[in-house]
């Protein structure tokens, strides 16, 4: 079993993953592992990341020196596939003409999806995380709670590798010992900003990265992953071997033809074709979820892209993982009799409460990080250290004005240039001949840029929908969104700004900007962060939430939800390692349930 | 009269005009409005090595080629350092971006095609010369003019939005070259056994330590 054709698909399987990310590929790993037999469809191409990453090209070696085009918006040498935030053939649209309503969707097409490109931040939830209702009135509670996800965090970072440190911080959770890589070197930029910003009352800790600061311990993690499993053990012993440490150097975004940092590509892919139980169709784009007469669902119709014909593959359980809007989209697309408004949503919440992360941004210059010596930063390609929130009990003490918290990412150092630099622009003219040299090399790195990335409250007004005429090019009705964000997120930027310029401030720095007094200039668009979830949402009951605990649905108990379309809420730390963690627990349980014969 | 030196007369009338109205900026012939070619698409092979004019055809004549070559080399000269900028290839780099068929380059390529039909009739009025023919003191003074960002003469403010946009394309140019990169102090892009931090001296003079814990 391997990479198939439509023609050469088995008559039917035990489970059909349709995505091939962070869910999808989680989801296949740990089925084929237990000797699932799985069909995963993606939509975008075959990718390999060890033949067509480029690792140490340099910015002349590409078009317009790599910047971003719409063809790329990253950048050229950015790993994405046939995506961004519009791609060719796929429209989608917004109910709303008003920018602050606009909802932007990044997709990708190409095996391993948005993983090929995220930042590699990968922070747990912690135990308010889960239960927000409980503990501010807002939104709602998970019907799962911290320790019932921890187990499979822990396996996940075993399985991906990720750098870390526990710091022992509130709602912040630490690892057992055995999950965590050593953290890397903080940079000089990171080490002042973390000094200066304890002055002001912010903690700055290692961030947790899934990138291999060392190579993974094959002689232990694969027993406490695979407990009993001697065909899996051995088959992830010998590819957490052929996974190379980092070398220090090239940007994660650019994707990792030695397999260090992860994509689904470079970690959950290559052992689960290994098993021999994995299928894979790409260019396959799912129209619609099929069903028997009990509305169960019997298997998947899909688009051949590079045929443009029509087939249907056939299995016992339907996963999807397809990215919570798309997954969404392919509930809501798939109408019966059983289920006239689309599969899973006899409760009328499939497409409600989306979220993505709140996003603002911020730059100062450091005189004090002018003119270093030459030093190789690159470190392991992305951040090396972050702020988790911090300020809970004023927050709780109803002290912000807004209810949930954000954490802060942020870069210095020389990193690649890929632009101009910054040159002073003083007197009123452009700076230009000897002296603009000399300049480019004083200010080169003294710069810091920050990002705040915040927790979204679910709204009624925030929700997406099949739109009544549009269709994309394979004839498949496409999404509108809804947008609105509340006055939460829209303070919760305005304290992202002042915060930032206070931290400038206090690295002795200038800021480039006074911060957005209200926030409703700084906020970026929703879906600017690519963290997009919900609409799928699980919960306690069946008429006020879409899927059971076990991201089951509950009006079509073979088909399940694995990826972010299950959230309740959008904690600010970043989304991927909890997707990650949920779909192994789902797929455990799909395991199980197939086992008792309940499925 | 044979074609060819209709068409020279022509353009040295063009030129007399341009003299009587040096503000005659901003419309750049039609056949410079809009670039031909398609973009790379959404997939295209990053391992391949890319040069200018692979992928859409480049816009620069050769005596714009010279203007912008003698111009990239005032902004960014050589000095003890580092090498001139047109040594680097950025007389390319910005023919190839005023010729791509994206939309900010499209809005650059009118700023900058306006600015060199103005340079190339500016040289010549001023000097006698084109630019790149006149001396270096010649083209150092034109450059100290439109280089202030609100010249007191109104009609070198287009010239002196186009020199600003100029001067970016040309640092970016110059500095995403590996000989840029060095010159800017960065020494990264090389694959390491571990990774070390900063300097142990440089962490002591700024009074900083090597930990990270709270």
């Amino acid at each position: 079993m391997a990479f198939v054709t439509p023609s050469t698909t088995a008559e039917k399987y035990d489970v059909i993953v349709v995505g091939s990310g962070a869910a999808g590929g989680q989801a296949a790993y740990t089925l084929t592992m237990d000797g699932a037999r799985v069909l995963m469809i993606e939509a975008g191409r075959n990718y390999d990341p060890r033949s067509e990453t480029p690792m140490f090209q340099t910015p002349d070696q590409a078009p317009l020196r790599g910047g971003g085009t719409p063809d790329k918006p990253f950048g050229y040498y950015d790993a994405t596939v046939d995506g961004g935030w519009t791609v060719p053939g796929e429209p989608y649209t917004n109910a709303s003409e008003e920018n602050e309503r606009q909802f932007k969707w990044w997709r990708a097409r190409m095996l391993g999806g948005r993983t090929n490109h995220w930042a590699r931040h990968a922070l747990r939830n912690g135990p308010y995380d889960f239960k927000p209702y409980s503990r501010d009135g807002l939104g709602f509670d998970w019907p799962v709670s911290y320790d019932d996800v921890a187990p499979y965090y822990d396996k996940v970072e075993m399985l991906i590798g990720v750098y870390g440190q526990n710091d022992g911080l509130e709602n912040t959770p630490d690892s057992p010992d055995g999950c965590l890589l050593p953290p890397p070197k903080a940079r000089i930029g990171e080490l002042l900003a973390r000094q200066r910003g304890r002055t002001i009352g912010i903690p700055v800790i290692p961030i947790h990265r899934a990138v291999l600061s060392k190579p993974l311990d094959h002689t232990t993690i694969p027993a406490k992953l695979h407990p009993g499993n001697a065909k899996a053990q051995r088959i992830i012993t010998e590819d957490m071997q052929n996974r190379a440490a980092c070398f220090w150097a090239t940007s994660c975004g650019r994707g990792c033809a030695i397999r260090a940092n992860y994509q689904s590509t470079t970690v959950h892919i290559p052992p689960a074709l290994e098993t021999g139980n994995l299928d894979v169709i790409t260019n396959g784009m799912v129209r619609e979820i099929t069903v028997d007469g009990a509305g169960k669902a019997t298997g998947v119709t899909y688009i051949d892209k590079t045929t443009r014909m029509e087939h249907y593959a056939a299995a016992r359980v339907v996963v999807l993982a397809a990215g919570a809007c798309e997954s969404v989209r392919l509930m809501l697309n798939s109408k019966s009799a059983r289920h006239p408004a689309g599969i899973g949503n006899a409760s009328g919440l499939v497409g409600k409460y989306i979220m993505d992360t709140v996003g603002a941004n911020w730059g100062g210059q450091i005189p004090l990080l002018e003119n270093l010596p030459p030093h190789n930063e690159d470190g392991a390609g992305g951040l090396h250290v972050y702020a988790p929130w911090w300020l809970y009990k004023e927050q709780l003490a109803g002290k912000l004005g807004f209810a949930r918290g954000y954490h802060v990412e942020f870069g210095t150092g020389k990193g690649m240039p890929g632009y101009a630099p910054y040159v002073p622009d003083t007197g009123g003219k452009t700076s230009f001949g000897p002296r603009m040299k000399e300049d480019a090399r004083r200010y080169y790195g003294s710069h810091i840029g920050f990002s705040g990335r915040g927790e979204m409250i679910p709204n009624k007004d925030s929700f997406c929908e099949i739109d009544p005429t549009v269709v994309d090019a394979w004839g498949i009705p496409v999404l509108r969104f809804n947008w609105k964000w509340s006055q939460h997120e829209i303070r919760q930027v305005a304290h992202m700004q002042r915060t930032f310029a206070a931290w400038v401030e206090a690295m002795g720095g200038k800021n480039a900007k006074t911060p957005d007094p209200d926030g409703t200039k700084a906020i970026e668009n929703g879906g600017f962060v690519i963290h997009e979830v919900g609409g799928a949402m699980m919960g306690f009951s069946e008429g006020a939430s879409v899927t059971n605990s076990w991201a089951q649905a509950w009006d079509a108990r073979n088909v399940f939800v694995a990826d972010g379309g299950v959230f309740v809420s959008n904690a600010d730390k970043n989304p991927t390692l909890t997707i990650m963690a949920l779909a192994w627990r789902t797929a455990d349980r799909i395991l199980d349930e197939m086992r008792r014969g309940n499925l | 009269m044979d074609r060819r030196l209709a068409i020279k007369w022509m353009m040295a009338a063009g030129a007399g005009a341009m003299l009587a109205r040096p503000l005659a900026f901003g419309a750049p012939d039609a056949a410079a409005a809009q670039p031909g070619g398609k973009g790379y698409g959404t997939d295209p092979d990053l391992m391949k090595p890319y040069k200018p004019g692979d992928l859409w055809p480049l816009t620069f004549t050769d005596a714009q080629r010279r203007d912008v070559a003698a111009l990239c080399d005032i902004i960014v000269p050589a000095d003890g350092q580092s090498p001139a900028a047109s040594t680097l290839g950025v007389t390319d780099f910005i023919d190839e971006w005023v010729s791509a068929p994206y939309p900010n380059n499209v809005a650059d390529r009118k700023t900058i095609m306006a600015g060199l039909a103005w340079l190339a009739a500016e040289g010549p009025r001023r000097f006698g010369a084109a630019f790149a023919d006149a001396t270096d003191a010649q083209r150092l003074s034109l450059c100290e003019e439109i280089s202030l960002e609100a010249p007191e003469n109104s009609q070198l403010e287009l010239p002196s939005k186009f020199f600003r946009r100029f001067r970016n394309l040309t640092t970016t140019g110059f500095y995403t070259t590996p000989v840029g990169m060095k010159d800017l102090g960065y020494v990264g892009n090389v694959p390491s056994a571990t990774f070390d931090g900063p300097p142990a001296d440089l962490v002591a003079k700024l009074g900083l330590t090597d930990e990270v814990k709270w």
